[in-house]
């Protein structure tokens, strides 16, 4: 028994910072409806800043205030990225921000490592607080028991001020309404700000609090942003109790988990998020989203066209560039051209779901992933011919899409990303821990393709033919009927049902069309590198495909094609010098602000204001 | 300074990039692969010891006449992004050969490219056996001492007290579990009589520390092999070490003593642990290895990490194998690499053998110990390999037919 409850409160104390910073991400998120993925990075900064402050000031006074001190500059600095980097923005497209944050992480990433140099920094002790109590003979860190004292606190201070003060009022005002509150005339801008300075500051104190029990790296951005999701999905986007009952949850069922099935330490939260979603769509305390209630903001979106004659005919001319293109360039060159059709194919699939579909795929990654593991698994245990394993790469993405997709389909907006996310989590872990099947981070190596292909032009014909191919078959499908009635499903359900298509039946047939796609990415990428490591199922690489869908522009044809393009040119470029993450994460907050429709998107404004012609013409 | 000094050092570098194309022919070029962003803190000073090592052998005047160039590149961790980069070194930036990598995954990756390319690769730190054994090939090298060689030390180290009940501790990937299988089995076949009571899997760099080590306390082991390095080693020491985890009890811990993971530590660093490491600060005056930690101190102003070292000899190594060579061509290289000896690296002479293509650099281990506030290695020996590698027909039969 006292075994049991010292397991207990070890999870209590470890949720302690988890929530405080779960707690600033569920804020954020209700108020500006903003998917921060920089909160990791706060907590980050939290924790140096932390350190930092502890070394000059002295003593228990010292420690607290420094603690104190931190979430007030990390609010300072969370201030200061949200008037400058996600004010111009907020009347982009839903999600489009996600791509903004996803600069700041890059930027302060590199920042930190300029500022505190590479090596891992332990965190001070609390003083007087190092050692342990015993509680029913069981030794529990005196550190801990703070922990779980204060964690109360905190979340009566964050009741206390949203329930009880005028700013906690407008603050849920904004949650439930944000048009309405603007129209009663608050200031949206500033509310917007603070309520970013709080979060962030909630992330600064979670990464100082933490420092007795652990310290600062850099690392730890990315290392705690998959729980803090987790835990603010779980309780309920925008719930501040639903984010305390969720990491409490999380933390306590680590903790067994750890004890009674120390294999599960990979998966555990995904899979207790992934069942939470199934039985409660929005959370344990999350509220039902209405459809169109945030409304689309923005101008009213024009439907998209196949494109002019003009159009028409620079595609055929990038076309027969791209075909004749082994006549003038280098290996190399055709190399780089190879992943950039390989990654524009990957991206127009997510594309064809998120633009078409509106189905926002955080997990896009499995199918990608997963269709390079299928042939790499078939060539690699069977000795299959590549060209029989490579059919089976689309083939078995495309089932397994249809696998999660009978899941997630169910859901919608941010909780359908996050179902997503869970499950290609899910499918990573099979990979990186079946090690007797997948051969775990080992990797499936030696997958090379047939002779008659193995040669880096013939590769690269076979690549765009089918690169190419798919794109080109992606973009009939959206002017197909069913790429229509999958458009109706996603501007209005209600009226698409009224007319009888079964909107939720498109979306599931479009979520396999997409993941099959993937697939096939997935099965050129691998016969083009000649392996396949669990990385290719990675949370970062759907995210890679989210962001260049993004940056390209989500309402427009091109957009995943074109910021595939332009990402792994620039990257290619960028990666040569010392510090590319800054100046990467610089580029895309620059293109985000100055061109808030996407590459494709803005330029298509702009063609159509110089060419004076309104939208009817074009 | 810090942030002064890495801007001065990042001009100095961007504006030494660009003369340097101008003088293409001028120099042997070697392509070096690493993930000098993801993992900071053990790609620098791994990347300082190679430009040590470079300073060194121009000075003396370069090899078959030439400067010796490192091109290095960041591969973000990625193995397919490695590949690519792998691509664009060999055949647009005239590299010679190619190295580096510190994650065992990468390094796996580009040594199947390598082999289906026909390019030189030398392996410089991934610890993965399977490199140079299960999925060895002729045009693959390696130079440190692969998992398999220094858990099997650290095995031989346990078995010699009566401890019956081991826990062990691994972050939960394939290095992880490597580590653990090659201490399991090298402990049960010197002392069969030994169980294993806890297995324990913290993912890598996310250990909830508090829960593991109650883990382990309810399995009361007799010892306790600890694989965790980084900052999950930090948590894992901190939380043990309030909780009375390690008290009594003798913990074996692999790469625990690398000053890249022990220095971190500071005051708080273990006591008493028989760890595999590296003992930069007690080097006899007069061995080549102080010879080399002076260098290294004078010319960096930093104490060396193992990657340090392993980044000399790195360079060392290409430069021995060109000179021995007398051409840069691929099979040359590869034919010069096959059992060559270089005689005056900091451990003293170093061999890559040919049945396995993998290098004779051994191991330090000691106990760790606290003085002056730091952690340090005691009653330390730098071990060598051999007898802790497979027989020959054992390694014949593991590696695919050549």
């Amino acid at each position: 028994m006292a075994f049991f409850l010292a397991q207990f409160l070890t999870g209590l104390a470890n949720a302690a910072a988890l929530f405080l910073v779960a707690s600033g991400l569920s804020l954020i998120f209700g108020v500006t409806r903003i998917v921060n993925f920089a909160h990791g990075s706060f907590y980050m900064l939290g924790a140096f800043i932390g350190i930092y402050l502890m070394e000059i000031l002295p003593g228990a006074v010292g420690f607290w205030g420094a603690i104190l001190l931190t979430g007030i500059a990390v609010g300072l600095i969370g201030a200061i990225v949200e008037m400058v980097v996600l004010r111009p923005i907020y009347r982009a497209p839903e999600l489009f921000q996600l791509v903004a944050t996803f600069g700041v992480i890059l930027v302060i990433q590199d920042l930190a490592l300029m500022i505190w140099g590479a090596e891992d920094r332990l965190g001070p002790r609390a003083p007087g607080l190092r050692g342990v109590w015993r509680i029913f003979g069981e030794p529990v860190p005196k550190y801990d028991i703070i922990l779980i004292a204060i964690t109360p606190f905190i979340l009566f201070a964050l009741w206390y001020l949203i329930t009880k003060t005028r700013l906690g009022v407008l603050v849920r005002a904004a949650t439930q309404d944000r048009e309405m509150v603007g129209a009663l005339g608050v200031n949206q801008a500033w509310l917007f700000t603070g309520v970013f300075a709080l979060g962030s500051a909630l992330a600064g104190w979670g990464g100082a609090l933490q420092l007795p029990k652990g310290g600062a790296d850099l690392l730890m951005d990315f290392n705690i942003i998959g729980a803090v999701f987790v835990v603010v999905v779980i309780g309920g986007m925008g719930s501040l109790p639903g984010a305390f009952i969720a990491s409490v949850l999380i933390s306590v069922l680590n903790v067994f988990g750890v004890t009674y099935l120390p294999q599960s330490t990979l998966v555990l939260m995904f899979v207790v998020m992934a069942v939470v979603l199934i039985i409660r769509p929005y959370g344990l305390l999350g509220r039902e989203e209405v459809a169109g209630e945030h409304g689309q903001v923005g101008a009213p979106e024009t439907p998209i066209r196949p494109y002019g004659p003009v159009g028409q005919a620079l595609v055929a001319a990038l076309l027969l560039g791209l075909a004749l293109l082994p006549l003038f360039v280098d290996q190399f060159m055709l190399i780089l051209t190879i992943d950039m059709v390989i990654f524009a194919l990957f991206a127009a699939s997510l594309h064809f779901i998120l633009g078409s579909g509106g189905l926002v795929s955080f997990g896009h990654a499995a199918f990608f992933g997963g269709g390079a593991y299928a042939a790499a698994l078939l060539v690699f245990h069977t000795d299959t011919p590549m060209e029989l394993a490579f059919l089976f790469a689309p083939l078995a993405a495309g089932l397994l899409a249809l696998g999660i997709g009978w899941f997630c389909i169910r859901l919608t907006g941010v909780y359908f990303a996050m179902l997503t996310l869970a499950f290609s989590q899910l499918v990573w872990s099979l990979a990186f821990q079946w090690r007797a099947v997948t051969r775990g981070d080992d990797g499936l190596v030696n997958i090379w393709p047939s002779d008659w292909l193995s040669g880096t032009e013939t590769y690269y014909y076979f690549a765009l033919i089918l690169g190419v191919g798919g794109i080109l078959f992606l973009r009939h499908v959206i002017h197909s009927p069913f790429g229509y009635a999958l458009r109706a499903g996603r501007d209005s359900a209600r009226q698409a049902e009224a007319t009888g298509i079964d909107v939720k039946r498109v979306q599931f047939a479009a979520f396999a069309l997409a993941g099959a796609m993937a697939g096939l990415a997935g099965g050129i990428f691998v016969f083009a590198k000649g392996s396949v490591f669990p990385t290719e199922l990675e949370i970062a690489k759907s995210f890679d495909a989210l962001i260049v869908v993004f940056l390209g522009g989500v309402k427009t044809l091109a957009g995943g094609v074109v910021g595939a393009g332009f990402m792994t040119v620039v990257e290619d470029w960028l990666t040569r010098l010392e510090y590319w993450r800054l100046l990467l994460g610089l580029v895309i907050i620059a293109v985000v602000i100055v061109m808030p429709e996407g590459i494709v998107g803005t330029l298509r404004t702009l063609w159509r204001r110089i060419r004076h012609t309104d939208e009817e013409t074009v | 300074m810090n942030f002064l000094r890495r801007t001065v050092l990042a001009t100095a570098a961007a504006m030494a990039l660009a003369p340097a194309a101008g003088f293409a022919q001028e120099t042997i070029k070697v392509g070096e692969i690493n993930h000098y962003k993801r993992m900071a803190a053990f790609a620098e000073p791994y990347k300082m010891g190679i430009e040590l090592a470079l300073s060194e052998i121009n000075e003396d005047g370069g090899v078959l006449g030439k400067d010796l160039e490192f091109i290095f590149r960041d591969d973000q961790g990625d193995p397919a992004e490695a590949v690519k980069i792998a691509e664009e070194l060999m055949t647009r930036d005239g590299a010679v050969m190619l190295t580096g990598t510190i994650l065992s995954h990468v390094g796996l990756a580009l040594s199947s490219f390598a082999a289906e390319k026909g390019y030189l690769y030398l392996a410089a730190e991934p610890l993965a056996d399977s490199l140079v054994w299960k999925s060895g090939n002729p045009y693959t090298f390696r130079l440190r001492a692969s998992t398999w060689v220094q858990a099997a030390m650290l095995a031989e180290e346990a078995a010699k007290t009566d401890a019956i009940k081991y826990a062990t501790i691994a972050p939960n990937y394939a290095y992880g579990q490597d580590a653990v299988e090659a201490f399991k089995e090298n402990l049960k076949r010197l002392k069969p009589e030994v169980e294993f009571v806890a297995e324990q899997w913290p993912a890598l760099f996310k250990i909830d520390a508090g829960a593991e080590v109650q883990a382990i306390e309810r399995a009361k082991p007799d010892a306790i092999y600890n694989v965790t390095f980084g900052t999950d080693l930090a948590k894992l020491v901190r939380e043990g070490g309030d909780r009375g985890l390690f008290d009594g009890r003798n913990v074996y811990g692999l790469l625990t003593g690398e000053p890249e993971y022990l220095e971190p530590l500071g005051d708080e660093a273990p006591e008493g642990w028989f760890v595999t490491g590296f003992p930069w600060y007690a080097l006899e005056d007069g061995t080549p290895g102080k010879t080399f930690v002076d260098a290294y101190t004078e010319a960096t102003g930093e104490t060396p990490k193992i990657g340090s070292l392993v980044g000399y000899m790195t360079a060392q190594s290409i430069a021995a194998a060109i000179e021995a060579a007398g051409a840069t061509d691929t099979e040359a290289l590869v034919a010069a690499f096959e059992g060559l000896t270089i005689e005056d690296t900091p451990i003293g002479a170093l061999t890559y053998r040919e049945i396995d293509n993998q290098s004779t650099l051994g191991a330090w281990v000691g106990t760790t110990a606290l003085e002056d506030g730091k952690g340090v290695m005691v009653d330390w020996e730098y071990k060598d390999p051999a007898p802790y590698m497979p027989s020959d027909e054992e390694i014949t039969a593991m590696r695919p037919a050549e």
